[in-house]
């Protein structure tokens, strides 16, 4: 294998009873979206434990700044600025250093740029919705953007999404690909939507869920929302760190 | 003395996921969407370049869901060996090994072009048939799906792959593997129904 990565063993089974499952009849589109045979398991090969890496020339000097990345010259997205921040960790609480992260998002009004989303709210001329960048050494992420609106959904007759950022995140292994949503704590649309409720756990939820980080702000500009994303560990995440020193 | 150990006991648990819901193509593939001047391409849309080794082929196909319908909001990414059977897990290479697609707004087709992989070794030493690892993302899609696409043109080599071989309804075997048509491999995905794909755990 050509890397500039050390070789991975095996990631720790998806514990999938704390993932939703795939049938999910309140979230009426997983009824025939959800395959309904048993997934077949067997252990990581080189095809599961590797991945794609991605290099800082691939990021835009706006690609983390939803604020300015599809605005006029001197023109910026309409909405309550803010600003997240987090890392991204592996189940053993240890820093996953250089992988990408992307995320997309409906504008401050709960609209999405995107041919099929007919919300009533207006498409923000100045907001585009999609965003990326690469963790840092110590696994730590930032992008700034406007908060998100809540917007209804055709799921039941009166159903809304609670305001919410989509996160699309990589391992070094494709098997640690990963996507899922941020949500503001407080909101309470949290606790009714459907699509939060596939999932079982609430300290799941309360894992996907931002806290507001009053310290981390900035003063007459953005508030900072934290996020911290775990992605799933591998034994030898522990091999390497216990071989330091040696 | 480094030994591995096991997990400990109170681990921080993976992030749990959630649907990439019908908009996922506006967050990945941005241009295809129309949102320009965001990104210069949309990443994973090239995975090859003049330089890259190997026999260039054309994979597409599309998914379904369990009425028979087609997904046209769905998202698909692979990842694979050369074809040499290296994986590529560096950002500086003539072949990324990876691509992402996203399933056209009418007809639902997935399309990469890429090259033929090689065969990999599996962990006990046995030689896998050389295989396309595929992971789908779509709303309606609690977490996301991995399956693999495998070639029809490489019987003897299927036969004896470790992966295809952990599948007892032997029937289904065939749900994996990819009709070959020209230089172009023709390979439909089903979520649910009599023709499911196997997808994996991994
Ligand atoms: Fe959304």
């Amino acid at each position: 294998m050509k890397s500039n990565r050390p070789p991975i063993a095996n990631f720790f089974p998806r514990d999938r009873s704390w993932h939703p499952k795939a049938y999910t009849p309140d979230y009426k589109t997983s009824i025939l979206r959800s395959p309904s045979r048993a997934l077949v398991a067997f252990g990581n090969s080189v095809s599961e434990t590797s991945g794609p890496a991605f290099g800082h020339e691939i990021i835009g000097p706006l690609d983390n700044d939803l604020i300015l990345n599809f605005a006029q010259p001197g023109m910026s997205a309409i909405g309550e600025r803010i600003m997240v921040q987090g890392r991204v960790l592996d189940e053993r609480g240890q820093p996953v250093p250089g992988v990408l992260i992307e995320f997309w998002q409906a504008n401050a009004g709960g609209r999405y740029r995107h041919k099929k989303d007919g919300y009533l709210a207006p498409l923000d001329p100045n907001f585009g919705g999609c965003g990326r960048t690469l963790s840092g050494d110590d696994g730590a992420y930032a992008f700034r953007t406007v908060r998100p609106g809540p917007y209804p959904w055709p799921n039941g007759p009166n159903e809304w999404r609670p305001a919410h950022i989509h996160f699309s995140v990589f391992g070094h292994g494709f098997a640690q690909r990963l996507i899922t949503q941020m949500y503001f704590e407080g909101d309470p649309l949290i606790s009714r939507c459907p699509i939060v409720r596939t999932i079982n756990d609430d300290r799941a939820v309360g894992q996907l869920t931002a806290r507001l980080d009053m310290e981390a702000s900035a003063p007459m500009d953005a508030l900072t929302y934290r996020f911290d994303i775990v992605l799933r560990g591998s034994r030898s995440t522990l091999f390497e760190n216990r071989m330091e020193g040696n | 003395m480094a030994t591995p150990i096991e997990r400990p006991l109170y681990p921080v648990k993976e992030s749990a996921s959630q649907t990439a819901g019908p908009y996922v193509h506006i967050g990945l593939t941005p241009n295809f969407c129309g949102i320009t001047g965001v990104y210069d391409t949309d990443l994973g849309a090239t995975m090859v370049t003049d330089q890259t080794k190997g026999e260039r082929i054309t994979l597409e196909g599309r998914v379904f869901d369990g009425g028979g319908y087609l997904l046209t909001d769905a998202l698909v990414e692979i990842w694979q060996a050369d074809a040499d059977g290296i994986y590529h897990q560096t950002a500086e290479s003539d072949f990324s090994g990876w691509g992402r697609a996203p399933a056209h707004a009418e007809t639902g087709i997935f399309r990469f072009e890429t090259v033929k992989p090689g065969r990999v070794a599996f962990p006990d030493g046995r030689m896998q048939a050389p295989h396309i690892n595929v992971w789908i993302a779509a709303r309606g899609i609690n977490l996301g799906l991995n399956t693999r696409i495998y070639f029809d043109d490489e019987a003897e080599a299927n036969a004896a792959d470790p992966v295809l071989g952990r599948i007892e309804h032997r029937d289904r075997v065939t749900t994996l593997i990819a009709r070959r048509d020209g230089n172009s491999y023709i390979h439909d995905i089903h979520l649910q129904g009599p023709q499911e794909t196997v997808f994996f755990d991994i």
